[in-house]
């Protein structure tokens, strides 16, 4: 299987999944800007994505994606050390147009997945998992309330900060991974280096901001500016 | 004006792959700036050989800047810095200022390995080129130079691929040890033309085949071949070798 055998085919791997996990957060994150505007509305998404067979069926799906991901990146990082042998530069000097994130790809991944770890804990344990363990009580009646969840977790600044610098980290992550992605998928050329370049920074800065917003906002007043005006 | 330099100069030294290799150093004095890097340790060997000591072995053949033999990855650069691109053999000692220290070492990959000091063995390009980086000609009657028309883009742009003089700084620079800038280069010499399309997609999966065999490691797109190459291959031809490779897959 070439996908699987070739060095060119794990790159697609990486691409494909990588591209899927951006248009994931793409979701998520239109997602957490209802949050702004209206409790109820959001908490009506939460409850949409519940323990429905679509919503646990796409969890696996996306959980997939981040394993395989994740796999593929650890093979191919062991790949490439035994690629550049045991000897190591004495003197290394790292050229303009060598971006610092493209080099440090698997570090920053790593951050990503340990932050992931936190977001599953601070939000899907108290919600899709309460919901498909069967949770009575207090439990099961916060279950759906996604908008408590937004609230308890930010309340904490340090957890904000936190949470700052892992959206940091995915920022970094995608501004190589954008293009890259494409040009592991042959999509890129002479021309349209640049313009990728451009349209995937513009592009991952407006999603990432996205998600800083609603963090920030809610660390700030804790949605009670929300409350006030709904 | 040209003027004299002194500097100190650290050489990687190893008896063969399996060697732990060291640096030596040396105190070069008064070295004219319009001396080549090459012609610097031709003096430096020489004055080696007057006292007694090995010489220090470095790979370098046409000393022209085309046939990619010299090899050397001087103070954290494959080839040292120049302006727009060059191979070690073209690069000037006024590049660098009284006082400096001049660290050179071997490329360093494993698909590479040392045959002596900075000489490092790299036939596994030789393999690769074997293993498809060429056009199969049936003997026969010679064409009419125009039967096929080329675009005169497409016929620069190949052109422009098939300036790879295959030293390696490509391989040298990867963190990755990833050939791939090499092996792209090789491939769209030929998918650029029309002459090279029958074969291209058993020439694309081919070339990778072996560059994978042979142990170089998986591009990440960092852009490093395409910053140290002396003869400024583009990454857009990983690009291509991409689409031809998957393109390849896809209709086997």
């Amino acid at each position: 299987m070439w996908l699987t055998q070739s060095s060119i085919g794990r790159k697609v791997i990486m691409s494909v999944t990588g591209i899927a996990l951006i248009l994931f957060l793409t979701f998520h994150g239109c997602m957490n800007l209802v949050a702004l505007f209206s409790r109820d509305a959001y908490n009506t998404i939460c409850e949409m994505l519940g323990a429905n067979w679509y919503a646990v069926a796409a969890t696996v799906g996306l959980g997939a994606l981040v394993v395989l991901h994740f796999v593929y990146a650890f093979i191919l990082t062991l790949q490439n050390r035994r690629a550049r042998g045991a000897s190591r530069y004495a003197v290394t000097d790292r050229p303009g147009k060598v971006e610092w994130a493209s080099q440090n790809m698997f570090v920053l991944g790593v951050i990503v997945v340990l932050g992931l770890l936190l977001h599953l804990w601070d939000f899907w344990y108290n919600m899709m998992f309460q919901e498909l363990i069967g949770a009575t009580g207090q439990a099961h009646h916060l279950a759906a309330d996604g908008y408590h969840w937004i609230e308890q977790t930010f309340a904490n600044p340090c957890k904000t900060a936190v949470y700052v610098v892992w959206f940091a980290a995915i920022w970094f992550h995608l501004t190589h991974g954008f293009w890259s992605a494409l040009q592991t998928l042959g999509l890129n050329g002479k021309i349209w280096f640049n313009r990728w370049k451009v349209i995937g920074n513009v592009y991952v800065t407006l999603l990432m901001l996205m998600f800083v917003v609603v963090a920030i906002y809610f660390a700030a007043c804790g949605g009670a500016c929300c409350t006030g005006c709904c | 004006m040209a003027k004299n330099i002194s500097f100190t100069i650290k050489y990687w030294k190893q008896n063969g792959p399996k060697d732990k290799g060291h640096f030596e150093q040396r105190e070069m004095k008064n070295i004219p700036d319009d001396t080549s890097f090459l012609e610097m340790l031709d003096i430096l060997n020489e004055e080696l050989i007057n006292d007694g000591k090995e010489p220090f072995v470095f790979d370098h053949d046409c000393r022209e800047g085309i046939c990619g033999m010299c090899s050397l990855y001087i103070n954290g650069t494959p080839h040292g810095k120049t302006a727009t691109g060059a191979t070690t053999c073209q690069l000037y000692m006024r590049r660098f200022n009284d006082g400096d220290v001049i660290t050179v070492e071997p490329w360093r990959s494993a698909a590479f390995p040392v045959i002596k000091d900075c000489m490092v063995d790299r036939s596994a390009f030789d393999k690769i080129q074997a293993a498809g980086g060429y056009v199969t000609v049936r003997t026969g009657q010679p064409q009419d130079a125009n039967a096929i028309l080329i675009p005169k883009q497409d016929a620069d742009e190949a052109m422009d691929c098939a300036t790879c003089i295959g030293c390696g700084a490509c391989v040298a620079a990867c963190k990755n040890g990833s050939a791939m800038l090499y092996v792209s280069s090789k491939v769209s010499q030929f998918a650029l033309l029309p002459q090279g399309r029958p074969e291209a997609a058993k020439r694309a999966k081919a070339m990778v085949a072996k560059m994978d065999e042979l142990g170089f490691g998986n591009c990440t797109n960092t852009r490093a071949c395409e910053a140290v190459c002396p003869k400024n291959e583009s990454i857009a031809n990983i690009a291509r070798l991409n689409r031809e490779f998957i393109k390849a897959k896809l209709a086997d």
